[in-house]
């Protein structure tokens, strides 16, 4: 807390949070690393997808449908890693009023709504020929959709004021209220009878797959977690640059 | 006190109550939340006769039979959760991934003489994911049949799949 004394401006020596609060700092930064996601991400996606859908095994009981997997899995977990990250900017715009934490948070949030949609549409699409239903309500499933209308609500609380400061305020309130679902996501499938099976990683067991399945899945989450990033980078600096032309416009 | 010190401490608290909240909100409406009652369950503490509800266990191993009423074939097996059992007939398309051994969902309703009618049956399949020659492999070692249950840990596939010296 003491760090936050001192204005974001200041020159600093060492590593420090603030530096990239700083819009230049962070657009250097992001020129420099962002043709190395996009490339890894490429890289990681097409290995672990060719890998998964033609060299991994079908599974003893699923056959092929499994395969569903190498898609919906990466997608569920980036889908609740992306809302914390989401909660994350609206901590820092609410109590440090970060300016880049509101434009990661408006970033983030469509990216975030198209991951939890693929994530449930996957699910639904793996639903149907393996448990016999294309949707119920049981707890993990709903908790999905919730985390998904929140993805949407946040989206909409952010263009819903003509003051745009308010807007980034009313939506960085949801998306902190809204973080209370991610445990419930997680632990729903321990905590109450759910269709849905419970997760197959775990701290404390061997993961219950076999590595013949479980490398590419590793390759799939890598790409795909390297895919969110880049795109969300992406946004960031074209809004960064949209705030600073709109800034000089007005100068002017 | 500074301002950004004071605005961490107010979300800080606004935090901790919405999660308590949250949390016995929850725990309240545990029982609502459950997407189904295990066969236990069902017998001690009994609804109304007739009130629809979603049966889910185990399919016992050598339980599994077909009777046939005009033409149509119902099947006839017993749902445990390992303390009790409950007789379900079904009359329809069951899913692939249902056998014996295999969790499943039935939905539909208990009668008179404790026998659970479902009108839709789901397969619940677990977490574990291997390879179709793992299973055959622990199959064949003896060390696991998929009709009484769940396989092994996966940490124990390897050196029960490995021919013994």
């Amino acid at each position: 807390m003491t760090k936050t004394s001192v204005p974001p401006s200041a020159k600093q020596s060492g590593f420090n949070i603030h530096r990239f609060a700083n819009p230049g700092t962070f657009l250097r930064f992001e020129s420099k690393i962002q043709p190395w996601v996009i490339a890894f991400g490429i890289l990681f996606v097409s290995i672990g997808i060719v890998w998964g859908l033609f060299f991994s095994p079908a599974d003893w009981q699923q056959g092929d449908s499994v395969r569903i997997m190498y898609i919906h899995v990466p997608m569920a977990i980036l889908a609740s890693g992306g809302y914390f990250g989401l909660a994350l900017c609206a901590l820092c715009s609410l109590i440090w009023k970060h300016p880049l934490a509101d434009l990661a948070a408006e970033a983030i949030g469509p990216i975030g709504a198209v991951i939890t949609a693929l994530c449930l549409i996957t699910g639904s699409l793996w639903g149907k020929p393996m448990w016999g239903t294309w949707w119920v309500w049981d707890a993990r499933l709903t908790s999905v959709l919730v985390l998904f209308f929140l993805y949407l609500g946040h989206i909409t609380l952010l263009h819903a004021f003509d003051d745009q400061q308010k807007g980034y305020k009313a939506a960085a309130i949801l998306a902190l209220v809204g973080v209370f679902d991610l445990p419930i996501i997680k632990f729903s499938v321990n905590w109450w009878h759910t269709l849905h099976q419970p997760s197959t990683f775990s701290i404390t067991h061997a993961p219950a797959m076999s590595l013949s399945m479980m490398w590419p899945l590793i390759f799939c989450f890598i790409g795909f977690a390297l895919g969110f990033i880049a795109l969300v980078c992406i946004q960031l600096r074209a809004a960064i640059l949209e705030r600073q032309v709109r800034h000089l416009l007005l100068n002017e | 006190m500074k301002r950004k010190t004071k605005r961490l401490w107010i979300v800080l608290g606004a935090m901790i109550c919405f999660a308590l909240a949250i949390t016995l909100i929850l725990s309240a409406f545990s029982n609502n939340l459950v997407y189904f009652k295990a066969p236990s369950q069902l017998i001690n503490h009994p609804t109304a006769k007739g009130t629809t509800i979603r049966l889910g266990g185990m399919v016992v191993a050598n339980s599994l039979h077909y009777s046939h009423h005009d033409q149509t074939p119902t099947a006839e097996f017993k749902v445990t959760d390992g303390q009790a059992a409950i007789e379900v007939h079904y009359t329809g398309i069951l899913p692939d991934l249902f056998r014996e051994g295999q969790s499943v969902i039935a939905i539909g309703s208990l009668d008179q003489n404790n026998i659970f009618t479902a009108n839709e049956v789901l397969a619940k399949h677990d977490e574990t994911y291997m390879p179709k020659e793992v299973a055959e492999a622990l199959q064949k070692s003896g060390k696991w049949d998929p009709k009484f249950g769940p396989p092994p840990d996966a940490d124990t596939w390897d050196h029960m799949v490995k021919p013994k010296q």
